[in-house]
């Protein structure tokens, strides 16, 4: 069974019991530092393995970038 | 390019020891260079470094962004060889709520609490939103961050972030990117009086005189991006705009003549000859 979410702006359907950890594995190979939000709100590191998606979860999957 | 590096290896001694010579403290950490760096623009990471080590600067600004548009952890690598203290951004944020979260997931990401905070209230001119500002100061505050504001040049502005605990104040000069320069010298220096926070000239910056006049104004330090990243040769600009701090702040301290309306003979009128 799967479960329709948002990640980055894109709608994608994952595997029901993924976590924050699996999806964070998933999108940021070759990425340091990464932040995770769900539905506004901070994913701290240490809920990612803990933390399972639900249908319809807004996701952004943060990385560090040049800025002013 | 060559020329680049042997003006920075010539010049970087001695800049560093007249830097050290006069520190200035931020958040409760000491700096001994004024010249704080933006890191977005450039065209490569090799350029990044060489940017990086001749501007001499020990602080520079970086983002958030989702992970298939962001840079990669060498970029992190560079910065980190470089030994500068990392300052992560809300750029693109235009509220308080979306700039508090950018300041939380920055934290995680980067582990520190510093934050530059940047609320845009106008797309055309990027200029800050002072209301929006405000209320993010104020919540980034209370949760423990150390706040430097991104503001515009007015005084009491300036003086209400000061006020709810920002750890420094950083007036723009002009709008973002756009090389305009100082347009209110005379705000930057009002704006000067009326905190005892640092005061970070931040954004407008053009070329190396801008720089020198933001210091000369008595601000503490200058923040940049564009004037260096986007410049036709980066490393000389960087090393430019350092120069430029530090001439400005020493003539800043050198305390400037004031401006008259006539002339003041500099050549003494006692014993002119009758010819």
């Amino acid at each position: 069974m799967t479960i329709p979410l948002t990640v980055n702006g894109s709608p994608v359907e994952l595997p029901a019991g993924t976590t924050v950890a699996a999806l964070v594995a998933q999108r940021t190979s070759g990425h340091d530092r990464v932040a995770v939000a769900r539905n506004g709100d901070v994913v701290p590191r240490s809920n990612w393995t803990t933390t399972e998606l639900s249908p319809g979860d807004r996701l952004e999957v943060l990385a560090p970038t040049a800025g002013g | 390019m060559q020329k680049d590096r042997e003006l920075t290896e010539e010049l970087a001694p001695a800049l560093e020891q007249e830097e050290a010579t006069d520190p200035f403290s931020l958040g409760g950490e000491t700096f001994t260079s004024r010249l704080i760096l933006g890191t977005g623009g450039l065209p490569s990471l090799e350029v990044l470094e060489r940017v990086v080590r001749s501007s001499g600067t020990q602080l520079v600004t970086v983002a958030l962004r989702r992970v298939e548009a962001a840079a990669g952890s060498a970029m992190l690598e560079v910065l980190n060889r470089c030994g500068v203290r990392l300052l992560p951004n809300t750029a693109g944020c235009q509220t308080a709520r979306e700039a508090v979260l950018t300041a939380q997931l920055s934290r995680e990401a980067f582990e520190t609490d510093w934050i530059k905070l940047e609320v845009i209230g106008d797309d055309r001119t990027l200029l800050p939103d002072a209301v929006e500002l405000m209320d993010a100061a104020e919540q980034l505050v209370a949760d423990g961050f150390t706040v430097l504001a991104y503001t515009t040049d007015d005084p009491v502005l300036g003086r209400r972030l000061a006020d709810v605990g920002c750890a420094a104040v950083m007036p723009l000069g002009s709008p973002i990117g756009s090389g305009l320069g100082i347009r209110n010298p005379y705000n930057i220096a009002l704006l000067r009086e009326e905190v005892s926070v640092p005061v970070v000239l931040d954004a407008g910056i053009g070329t190396a005189s801008d720089a020198a006049l933001a210091m000369e104004l008595g601000c503490d330090a200058v923040l940049l991006a564009s004037a260096v990243t986007r410049a036709r040769e980066p490393v000389q600009m960087a090393l430019a705009m350092r120069q430029a701090v530090e001439g400005g702040r020493l003539a800043r301290g050198a305390g400037r003549i004031p401006r008259r309306w006539l002339a003041e003979a500099s050549t003494s009128m006692q014993g002119l000859p009758e010819l």
